[in-house]
């Protein structure tokens, strides 16, 4: 055997057991009819499929764009000017990124969690804003679309923050030089030339915020409540409560051909070269 | 009287351990070829950048058209620079890089300004061709168009040939001029090529080290060099003790000369350089000189004992 081979044993054992064997279970199961007791039964069918288009779920589908398309704005929103400022600070850029990552040294589920202690009605924000006599009764911070966005943007910035700033600091400090000297100001100079030589940057850490933002469900279910459902959180119900493991693999398959679609159109564009 | 176009006045730029710019003060008359010659970490482009507002001095002043323009930003300044690596805007066509100045300055006529622009540099047929799509060249004149196109009071040049291949250098060289010429706008032209400067400038300031050593006109600079460092940068010389000539300037014959002053030495080695030869010979007292001299007057062999002699004229002393 090829060393190269050798190398690569453990990562494609790892693969197919854990990638490939259950994505062909999902996919087989997707085709077969629900059992009484949960699992799956013959015989094969479509129906899975068809029950998507019912509007119902499609109401689902489209609040979860809704939803993940929001938090994706909100973190390009946020998230470009802060990687312009990182990427301009000189000897302060490993300190600011470091600042970025530091969520990440602690699970999402605890951060996740710590928000339900930030919103809840006696959480943080309500006792500071009684306590000040801003207000009598407590603010309906939790349990909405709100919460569910504060939390997926909060937990998806650092992904549109890091590709950003990766662009940003290849960008070539003489064009904007440049702008500046053809009479362009600050502000023109971001709109001008930083956006549009940045685009392919923007693009790529849009989608990899959107993507996991679509299919999020732990984000929904914690700050959401039973009111904020998404994709993510129908799919784990037909696995658990709803016990139809068929219509949850269509709805999962949907989600990640939906997702690899994306993927691959960014792959095919310039966008490519930015997160490679 | 009007005003010089640019004024430096005991300019410097000190970082911390150097000084960049040690007390640069220089008059550029309106309509001018102006160039700085210097070697790499003279502090010439260190210079250019201050002009341009991109570097603030840390003492001294930057005066345009007699007005002093220290604190104002790049965008306010009325000069406009053409970068080393040309700079241009990456998604924008040659012609949207053209009118980029013209749309910030809300210009209504910037298409047709911007296109006659790009007909000056002759680059019409590419007005819808992206940066990528163009060669060294092209983008040079692109860069050159969107400057030239603002009709700014001083154009400054950062070794914009330096990027090109040889061949084509010469071409934009004399085309840079053509066009200094034909839009009566002045050029501040900075480069580490002391042919370049020769050819172009109309004036060059020689710098070394943070310093102006000279200021002048080609032929002054080079044949009578203030320094002995202007005379070394220029072009090669020669030392006979304190006397230095240029190798065109040294005559080399077999027989002593009824010259004033003449050594005698011994060929080392002969250069066929094309145009002519280059006689490489090692002096009684140790040190190397090179006669240049016509291709059909090369009869020196290696070893042969010859006598080297100059014009007074032509000698230099510091």
């Amino acid at each position: 055997m090829k060393l190269r081979s050798a190398f690569l044993l453990p990562a494609r054992v790892w693969m197919a057991l854990f990638f490939a064997a259950p994505l062909a279970i999902v996919c087989a199961y997707s085709f077969l009819t629900r059992g009484d007791y949960g699992g799956v039964e013959q015989p094969w069918t479509l129906e899975n499929f068809t029950r998507l288009a019912d509007p119902l779920y499609l109401a689902i589908l489209w609040r979860s764009v809704w939803i993940a398309g929001l938090a994706t704005a909100l973190c390009i929103l946020m998230g470009f000017p802060l990687a312009l400022f990182i990427s301009r600070a000189g000897k302060r850029k490993s300190l600011y990124l470091q600042l970025v990552l530091l969520p990440f040294w602690t699970s999402f589920l605890v951060r996740t969690y710590a928000w339900l202690f930030i919103l809840r009605d006696t959480g943080l924000v309500n006792t500071v804003l009684t306590g000040l006599h801003l207000i009598s009764t407590p603010l309906p911070l939790l349990y909405n679309d709100g919460a569910v966005l504060i939390g997926l943007v909060y937990n998806f910035l650092p992904f549109f923050v890091l590709p950003m700033y990766a662009t940003l600091e290849r960008l070539d400090p003489a064009l904007l030089e440049a702008a500046a000297d053809l009479g362009a100001r600050p502000l023109a100079v971001v709109w001008r030339v930083i956006v549009p030589v940045s685009a392919p940057g923007i693009a790529a850490g849009a989608v990899l915020v959107f993507i996991p933002c679509l299919g999020a469900y732990l984000t929904p279910d914690l700050l959401g409540g039973g009111k904020s459902v998404m994709l993510g959180n129908l799919i784990q119900n037909q696995f658990t409560t709803a016990r139809d493991w068929p219509f949850g693999s269509a709805a999962s398959l949907v989600l990640m051909l939906a997702s690899a679609l994306l993927l691959s159109l960014l792959m095919r564009s310039r966008v490519a070269k930015e997160i490679m | 009287m009007p005003h010089p176009v640019l004024e430096l006045r005991s300019l410097s730029k000190e970082y911390p351990g150097h000084k960049a710019v040690n007390n640069v003060s220089l008059t550029l008359e309106r309509g001018g070829f102006y160039s700085l010659l210097g070697p790499s970490g003279c502090g010439k482009t260190t210079t250019l950048r201050m002009i341009g507002g991109f570097e603030q001095p840390t003492s001294g002043d930057v005066l345009l058209d007699g007005s002093i323009v220290n604190n104002l930003k790049p965008y306010q300044r009325d000069v406009s620079t053409v970068f080393q690596n040309y700079a241009l805007f990456p998604h924008l066509t040659a012609l949207r890089n053209v009118q980029f100045g013209l749309r910030e300055r809300r210009a209504k006529d910037s298409e047709p300004r911007a296109l006659r622009a790009l007909d000056l540099v002759q680059l019409t047929a590419k007005r819808d061709s992206l940066p990528a799509q163009l060669s060294g060249g092209e983008k040079q004149r692109v860069a050159l168009a969107r400057s030239l196109v603002l009709e700014p009071r001083l154009l400054l040049l950062d070794e914009p040939l330096a990027a090109l291949d040889p061949k084509l250098r010469k071409q934009m060289r004399a085309e840079l001029k053509a066009m200094q010429r034909k839009t009566g706008i002045t050029f501040l032209f900075v480069t580490h090529d002391q042919e370049e400067a020769l050819s172009l400038s109309d004036k060059l300031a020689v710098m070394n080290a943070g310093r102006i050593e000279q200021f002048g006109t080609p032929e002054e600079v080079y044949l009578r060099p203030a320094t002995a460092f202007v005379a070394g940068f220029l072009g090669a010389i020669n030392w006979f003790g304190k006397a230095g000539v240029r190798p065109e300037s040294t005559r080399i014959s077999r027989q002593l000369p009824a010259a004033s002053e003449c050594r005698q030495g011994a060929v080392e080695s002969t250069l066929f350089l094309g145009n002519c030869v280059h006689v490489n010979v090692r002096l009684e007292a140790g040190d190397r000189v090179i006669a240049e001299v016509p291709r059909e007057d090369n009869t020196f062999s290696e070893g042969e004992t010859v006598w080297l002699h100059w014009q007074p004229a032509d000698e230099m002393r510091f």
